[in-house]
């Protein structure tokens, strides 16, 4: 335990006992401490966010608490009495329940399916679907989600899918439901929808925990919560007497000038006279993208605002040419010509951050200096290999100029953390010196210390004449970057907005301006 | 730390099969204490070790395409089919010229044969890369076309041949060595060097490990894989040829029949995993000679006939077992044990 510990954390108004209780929980791996004296109490009825950045031990508590890892030391309560959770197994006989951020659901089959795999309802040797479809609308109508279980559950966005592993995990009688990172590719309606399902089952005297990297998000849904920092226990708080900037505060224990810095130097010296570094005209794709036009100059950071389908991605990828368009014209430096592939992009010095960093970005088996240097690699072919000595000179200078840790060249790239991993994709575009570089929420899960250290990066390299197009979900981040903001919606652009004063408010007005429209003819 | 990292990643990938084989040659020796004695005969060396390594040339070459097939989270099945293909092509130009025993007529049929083994593997790649057929799916034609174009291509006849110049890629000896495994050695070190020496080993794990992310980082992941399906063709065929050397026939039945599961055996045995991703070249030698050597050792230790196949089995099982993380885990002692309430309730 630490000198900051809180040494008595308020107990909330309803004053009940905890469902459960952690004391002095530590863990270690391979003589690293993971977790060191930390204590965690759980509310029946309450929201619990776990917070801290990433590496700060909050996935090490969670598995701690679903059996997944064996605690070294410390105690765990059930209802007051001693516990001890052996496997996954044990710690769900207990009433706990977790969904994690990738849904661990079978596609495949039907919401009523996954809700009752495993305890199908039987009759006659067979299984009775009809029953099961009952069951599962039962469950769902107490949650008051609005599903069909006869529905194949691959034909439901992501959201949709969560509340069903969330409807399932409450299913088995629950009395803790942990939610690591539900929200991170939602989008706003969803996230509401998250909520309100959290909220009921609240109301029932679940005991939620909820890990999430947005403070909105944690503050408007949370009633206590647990910080966490380097594995110890900051303290315990209740979310009604605290403010965003103490939480953040505690959870990086220093301040962060960074963020707020940026804004003054941003949208000056662009030269909008010249041409235009990349020029898409009518740029589309059936079926993803509308026909769109974007121009990015010299040394901009041109902002990407919309709400997830809105068609920022997309637009990114026909951009780099990860998709191909089938209509409309893309210029780089002047030059004509249809991007077939990234390594094309790649050759005209474009480079693209794809929002989904471990599906499209990270070699998880393969080191940090390798995933650094796989762009520059594969554009010199591999008969011509990157001499020792300038690779430990990339390496090296790339881990100092982005803060990369472990700043170990060799260190597994499955073993770094979120942000780290984020950083080494940068240094890998970077290392390949593009004119472009297209970033497709590059902060999304990271932490809060990482993502300063990002933004301040892209400002830096826009003022070293660098095109940046920026794309991210949290407005916030987009306006305090952007020189310039292109708006997205309904897979097609519908406004573009010199970032002058402009407000957030102003850009969610333009994306729910058409919301609005839209549901008139439904009312 | 780093170091010791490092260290349990060498030890897991390599200890394991090579301690399979040292037990291995360790079971013979208690059999037969000359087991691993060489005797000198006209200059050349003679004896159990050396007969191994001849005969385990084949599968090596084999395994060396094989091992970066599975470095791209592929697998190749055909290469069996491939290697008889290559002797009937070799067998059938050599018996057809009027100067059957001439080294020129050999090298011509050999360049013939391996060129087409290449285009098989560029078929094969084709069928991956281009049109996204899933490894096992795509080279099972040619697995069981294989050896009707074999059959067609002998006349459905076994085609003898006398060309001692031929038959030197099996049973030939250069420095007191076998011919065969010092090609397949200089292949292996061939290999190795154009794997780690170059990038393509790195580039070839990328595209087994995240083919997606490689593609968008500009990496030819279909070059990558066309070149690693034509490079085991090519390993196919070279095996062939000495396979057909050794009766100096070219049996399009029979002829490297079933080699693919040994060459399959000799990489995961080596501790290339079949998912993708990194491979060891060296790990897949010593599958190789162990893999003959348990051959062999059916041989010295007189194992009944009918119990062949039962025993190789439960080796392979047994050193199959030893690699897993899980069922080692189990053999020893749980380091982290389930958890035990260690502090007791204060």
């Amino acid at each position: 335990m630490t000198q900051m510990d809180v040494e008595s954390p308020p107990v909330a108004g309803g004053a009940s006992d905890p469902v459960i209780e952690m004391r002095g929980i530590s863990i270690a791996f391979g003589g690293v401490p993971a977790l060191a004296g930390v204590d965690l109490r759980l509310f029946p009825g309450e929201v619990h966010a776990l917070m801290g950045e990433n590496g700060a031990g909050k996935s090490t508590m969670i598995k701690a608490l679903t059996g997944v890892y064996a605690i070294d030391s410390g105690t765990v309560l059930v209802d007051g009495q001693p516990h001890s959770f052996s496997s996954p197994a044990a710690s769900q006989a207990a009433g706990i329940s977790t969904v994690y951020q990738e849904i661990n659901l079978v596609p495949n089959l039907t919401v009523a399916e996954n809700m009752l795999l495993g305890r199908e309802s039987r009759r006659r040797g067979g299984i009775d679907f009809k029953a099961m479809n009952r069951q599962a609308a039962a469950s769902l109508q107490r949650l008051g989600i609005d599903v069909d279980p006869a529905t194949e559950l691959g034909s439901h966005p992501i959201a949709v899918q969560q509340l069903v592993a969330i409807a399932r995990g409450v299913d088995v009688d629950a009395r803790v439901l942990i939610l690591d990172e539900p929200t991170s590719s939602l989008d706003a309606d969803e996230v509401e929808m998250l909520f309100s399902v959290m909220r009921t089952l609240r109301e029932r005297g679940v005991a939620i925990v909820f890990v999430s990297h947005f403070l909105d998000q944690v503050f408007e849904i949370s009633d206590r919560m647990t910080v966490l920092r380097n594995g110890a226990l900051v303290g315990e708080v209740l979310t009604a007497q605290t403010t965003q900037l103490e939480v953040v505060q505690m959870m990086i224990g220093r301040e962060l000038a960074a963020l707020e810095r940026l804004e003054s130097d941003a949208g000056s010296g662009v030269d909008r006279e010249a041409a235009p570094v990349l020029k898409a005209l009518g740029l589309g794709r059936k079926g993803s993208l509308e026909a769109t036009d974007l121009d990015v100059y010299e040394g901009e950071v041109v902002g990407i605002a919309g709400l997830l389908g809105s068609g920022r991605t997309e637009l990114a990828r026909l951009l780099f040419g990860a998709d191909t368009a089938d209509h409309g014209t893309l210029e780089v430096n002047r030059e004509h010509g249809h991007l077939r592939s990234p390594r094309q992009a790649i050759q005209r010095k474009l480079a693209f951050s794809s929002e989904n960093r471990r599906a499209e970005g990270v070699i998880e088996d393969l080191t940090l200096a390798d995933n650094m240097l796989l762009a520059l690699q594969a554009r010199r072919g591999w008969l011509r290999p990157i001499p020792a000595a300038m690779r430990a000179k990339l390496v090296d200078q790339y881990i100092e100029a982005l803060d990369i840790r472990p700043a170990n060249p060799n260190a597994l790239m499955r073993n770094l953390s979120g942000g780290n991993q984020q950083k080494v994709l940068l240094a890998r575009w970077l290392i390949t010196e593009p004119q472009v570089l297209i970033l497709d929420e590059p902060t999304r899960g990271i932490d809060i210390g990482a993502k300063a250290q990002i933004q301040q990066l892209v400002a830096d390299l826009a003022r070293q004449g660098m095109s940046v197009v920026f794309i991210s979900a949290e407005l916030e981040e987009v306006l305090r970057l952007s020189d310039r903001v292109v708006v997205m919606r309904d897979r097609a652009k519908v406004a573009e907005r010199l970032n002058d004063d402009l407000e957030v408010g102003d850009v969610l007005e333009i994306i729910a301006g058409a919301v609005r429209q839209e549901e008139q003819p439904d009312a | 730390m780093p170091d010791t990292v490092l260290k349990r990643l060498t030890g897991s990938t390599l200890l394991w099969p090579v301690l399979a084989l040292a037990a291995l040659i360790a079971v013979n020796l208690v059999v037969h204490p000359d087991f691993l004695s060489v005797r000198v005969q006209d200059g050349d060396l003679y004896g159990n070790v050396i007969d191994i390594l001849r005969n385990a040339a084949p599968v090596l070459l084999i395994g060396l395409g094989m091992t970066l097939v599975i470095a791209t989270r592929g697998i190749d099945l055909s290469v069996g089919a491939i290697a008889a293909i290559a002797g009937a092509v070799a067998c059938v130009n050599i018996a057809g010229t009027s100067h059957e025993s001439a080294l020129g007529t050999m090298v011509v049929a050999c360049a013939m044969a391996l060129a087409t083994c290449v285009a098989l593997g560029l078929w094969n790649g084709f069928l991956v890369a281009v049109l996204g057929i899933q490894p096992i799916i795509a080279t099972l034609v040619l697995m069981t076309a294989g050896r009707g174009i074999a059959m067609l291509i002998t006349g459905g006849q076994i085609t003898l041949v006398h060309n001692t110049h031929f038959e030197f890629l099996s049973s030939g000896f250069v420095l007191a060595l076998p011919f065969a495994i010092l090609l397949a050695l200089a292949l292996f070190a061939l290999t190795g060097l154009l794997a780690r020496r170059t990038a393509l080993g790195m580039l070839i794990e990328a595209v087994g490990i995240n083919p997606e992310a490689s593609r968008l980082a500009g990496v030819r992941a279909r070059t990558i894989l066309w070149t690693v399906y034509a490079f085991s063709g090519f390993c196919a065929g070279l095996a062939g040829l000495m396979i057909s050397a050794n009766t100096a026939a070219a049996d399009a039945n029979n002829n490297g029949l079933w080699i693919e599961l040994d060459a399959i055996l000799a990489v995961v045995i080596g501790g290339t995993s079949l998912a993708g991703g990194r491979f060891s070249l060296t790990g897949t030698l010593i599958g190789a000679l162990f893999i003959q050597t348990l051959k062999t050792t059916i041989n010295v230790i007189g194992i009944p006939s009918e119990m062949n196949y039962m025993f190789k089995a439960i080796v392979v099982i047994a050193v199959c077992l030893l690699q897993s993380p899980k069922a080692r885990a189990l053999l020893t002692v749980r380091r982290r044990g389930p958890v035990v309430p260690k502090a007791v309730t204060a």
